[in-house]
């Protein structure tokens, strides 16, 4: 089994056991408000995370190329309040343009 | 309340919420294929993890992992981390479902960010709507998202360059869609950009896919603080 289907598994197995869990177990268990708080917080820096490596690095060098126009892109479409696949494709379009000039 | 009353007063309001909020969510599936595709993931890989995981960022995460070159283990831990909210959706859920058995997997499996906000939306209509706007919502999501996954995945393995096409800068543009509505309060938005510049100093040094799920041990230690000095 190569990493990818490991990947797809073990992700698989465990998101189905967290959302089974959450409905197996008593409400006041979870309700704390850190636990709460945290949970709010931990996509926020997941996803900010990935947003920077996806973007500016290439293997574990950094790097800025074409995807910072793309970058630059979704940022503006976001800033405009544009709907999710304006935002992918305008984003797309940008890089995809760029990449083709330099 | 009985199975036939149940039948006939399907809401219109709550179908009309459940169908825009699963067609446009499901749409975004097309982004997941692609990505997927474009990350070394194959076809039959981008929907299995459609159909398994059913959890877009999840997903996003962990071909987003893999792509940048880290390991199984990596990938499996942000993505695991990234669907502890569904776990908390289920226990928001599980009290106004009251389901038992194969019903409660089902709704397991479709308790998601849009299934739950949906349904919690229809509360001030009445129990009835809300369990509605929860399964049709679910199910809708599920079947859109896992249709356009296919559609993504196969239309990425059609493009081979994946950088002639932009979807090397699309990934990054859909982790930012989904980040961009959570960051409510300036401190979200320090803490979004904190992570960044954290995963990037990081890069360098740490192995693939680690600077990554380091940024979570950040959310804790602010996230404790946060509601520890807020009493």
């Amino acid at each position: 089994m190569n990493k990818y289907w490991i990947a797809v598994t073990g992700t698989s197995v465990i998101a189905f056991l967290l959302k089974y869990s959450g409905h197996s177990v008593p409400e006041k268990w979870l309700s704390h408000p850190r636990i709460q708080r945290v949970n709010t917080l931990i996509p926020i820096a997941l996803l900010s995370a990935l947003v920077a490596v996806q973007s500016f690095t290439e293997k574990s060098k950094l790097m800025i190329d074409h995807r910072l126009l793309g970058l630059s892109v979704a940022i503006v479409a976001l800033l405009l309040k544009a709907p999710f696949p304006v935002v992918v494709i305008s984003a797309a379009t940008s890089s995809a343009l760029l990449y083709h000039f330099i | 309340m009985s199975k036939v009353s149940r039948l006939v007063t399907l809401n219109r309001a709550t179908l009309r919420d459940s169908f825009s909020v699963s067609f446009t969510v499901g749409a975004y599936g097309v982004a997941f294929g692609a990505a997927s595709v474009a990350n070394g993931f194959s076809v039959l890989q981008s929907c299995l993890l459609s159909l398994l995981t059913f959890s877009g960022a999840s997903q996003f995460a962990v071909v987003g992992v893999l792509g940048a070159g880290g390991t199984a283990l990596s990938g499996i831990a942000t993505a695991s981390l990234l669907g502890i909210r569904n776990g908390l959706y289920g226990v928001i859920m599980a009290p106004r479902l009251k389901v038992s058995g194969f019903k409660r997997i089902a709704a397991a499996q479709v308790t998601i960010d849009e299934s739950t906000g949906v349904a919690l939306g229809q509360e001030v209509r009445s129990p009835e709507a809300m369990r509605q706007g929860f399964w049709l919502t679910g199910f809708g999501v599920f079947i859109f998202w896992n249709l356009f996954t296919l559609a993504g995945a196969l239309g990425a393995q059609a493009m081979g360059d994946i950088r002639a096409w932009g979807l090397d800068s699309a990934v990054p543009a859909a982790f930012l869609g989904l980040v961009w509505p959570r960051l409510k309060t300036s401190s979200d938005r320090l803490l979004a950009i904190g992570c960044a510049i954290f995963a990037l100093a990081m890069t360098p040094i740490l192995p693939a896919g680690l600077p990554i799920i380091a940024t979570a041990f950040i959310a804790i230690a602010v996230g404790l603080r946060q509601a520890g000095s807020s009493g």
